[in-house]
């Protein structure tokens, strides 16, 4: 692994990102327009600081995961992606360059909706603004390692896009977004408790309620970076040197 | 390793072939090749469409899984960490990115070799795509993403350039200024592997394999191949050596 080669890599992925202005605008504007719309739903503002902060992290894991697996994808059926195994390009230093290409789109997306919310939308939380702002970037490399886990699986991009429901939709559903986990059945608590956007939505919870940076809501983060690790190793490996 | 033979080539080969066999989904690709490639030529390899053309280049480039004799590249197996500083693929269909421009996908990949975007610009114009250079790779013709992905591998300059199915589509004469460009090459001590499955482009190199349901059925220079099947092109004479195996049965 070199990190010359990984951060060629990440700006060339940069480069291909920015050619596509229609993309760089609607992941820049949509989750502000979204939580917008949120806001505008929920007239409880307890609810709102409740929905709204979780959006805040949802919207950057959403879109690395698609993101991701739709490039890599393109990467593997385009035949890059076995021309890059003949150059210096070690695994890792392409696993590394998304992380820091997408890395840095989901940071902007998260300054731009994070901005949009915090200042225009009175979303509140008792702990800090930055605390919410690594929660989100965590969890969108948590959806980049898992788009590039899930592109493994796909042939094609109908079906890569397919992955969404299959990946994403339960995580959502059962984070404790829609409804408290707490309520929630005892099978269905134990599932949710083996996903890991869980543990992003938890570490946000704590942010909310607590004016200092707790021990729980470090665990938490462990807990995503740690299975955003696992996906990303898993992932690395489907990228094959030699094929048949 | 083959034992190199002494007479036919006083310095190492540059690839080495031994009885390579691959199969691909259990059936049969390649049944049982041996060939060396010396240093400093063309060698061409030709045979119809399915023939194993681009499973023999995936071998040699390493992104082939093989399934039992070896391939040595310099020295090295086939696929080899330090080999890829100095072997380039180019692929049949152009591996290049559709969303990036002319410039930006010469210029990536010769950065992953350490190579300046002068050295960019200069394999950009050498296969005569300097006017298109700021054109998304997208929105080319198949002739010049061809050329863009050749560009993306004549810029890491080298040792050895594996080549498939390079010239398909493109006019006449920037075919021929390729083929003076591959022989420049040649002669500047790399060596060039050619797929294609035009025969006159075999005329053009220094040696030819020639290729067909997995085995060679020839392996000589254009010239001896013709003295050999007493023909006068070599479209002749692979259709001369078919017909002798049909015969044979």
């Amino acid at each position: 692994m070199s990190l010359r080669i990984t951060f060629i890599t990440a700006g060339r992925i940069l480069r291909q990102l920015l050619n596509d202005r229609r993309t760089v605008v609607l992941i820049l504007a949509v989750p502000s327009l979204i939580i917008a719309l949120m806001s505008a739903i929920f007239d409880d503002e307890r609810i709102f600081n409740s929905i709204g902060l979780i959006l805040l992290a949802f919207f950057p894991f959403m879109l690395m995961f698609m993101v991701t697996s739709i490039t890599l994808l393109r990467e593997r059926t385009g035949g890059t992606l076995e021309r890059l195994m003949t150059t210096p390009t070690a695994k890792l230093d392409l696993v590394g360059g998304y992380a820091i290409a997408f890395g840095l789109a989901a940071a902007a997306q998260t300054t731009i909706a994070g901005a949009v919310a915090f200042l225009f939308l009175g979303l509140e939380t008792a702990g800090p603004v930055w605390a919410v702002f690594l929660i989100a970037i965590v969890t969108s490399l948590l959806g980049m390692a898992l788009g590039l886990l899930v592109s493994a699986f796909a042939t094609t991009e109908f079906q890569a896009v397919q992955f969404m429901p299959v990946i994403v939709v339960p995580q959502l559903l059962l984070c404790g977004l829609i409804w408290p986990r707490e309520q929630m059945a005892g099978w269905l608590q134990g599932v949710s408790d083996v996903l890991p956007l869980t543990y992003a939505v938890e570490a946000l919870g704590e942010v909310r309620v607590s004016s200092d940076i707790t021990g729980a809501m470090w665990t938490d983060l462990g807990i995503v970076a740690g299975a955003l690790l696992i996906a990303a190793a898993l992932g690395a490996a489907t990228l094959r040197r030699r094929t048949g | 390793m083959p034992p190199t033979d002494p007479d036919r080539s006083p310095s190492p080969p540059a690839v080495a072939v031994d009885r390579l066999e691959v199969d691909r989904g259990g059936r049969p690709v390649l049944s049982g090749l041996s060939t060396t490639v010396p240093a400093g030529t063309v060698t061409g390899i030709l045979g119809p469409s399915g023939s194993g053309k681009t499973t023999l280049i995936r071998s040699i480039v390493g992104t082939q899984k093989i399934k039992s004799g070896t391939v040595t590249v310099l020295g090295e197996p086939a696929g080899s960490k330090r080999l890829r500083r100095s072997v380039a693929y180019v692929t049949q269909d152009a591996s290049i990115y559709p969303d990036l421009s002319v410039r930006s996908n010469v210029s990536y990949f010769a950065a992953l070799y350490g190579r300046n975007r002068a050295a960019a610009m200069a394999a950009i114009e050498s296969v005569g795509m300097g006017e298109f250079a700021g054109r998304l790779a997208g929105n080319l013709s198949g002739g010049q993403k061809t050329r863009t992905s050749l560009a993306c591998a004549l810029v890491c300059e080298p040792e050895v350039l594996v080549l498939d199915e390079p010239t398909v589509g493109l006019d006449p004469v920037i075919r021929d200024e390729l083929w003076g460009r591959f022989r420049d090459l040649a002669s500047a001590g790399k060596t060039l592997l050619v797929s294609s499955h035009v025969m006159d482009e075999a005329e053009r190199c220094d040696r030819l394999l020639l290729l067909r349901e997995g085995v060679f059925i020839a392996d000589d220079t254009p010239g001896d191949l013709r003295a050999a099947t007493g023909t006068d092109n070599l479209e002749a004479a692979f259709l001369h050596l078919i017909r002798e195996l049909q015969k044979a049965g």
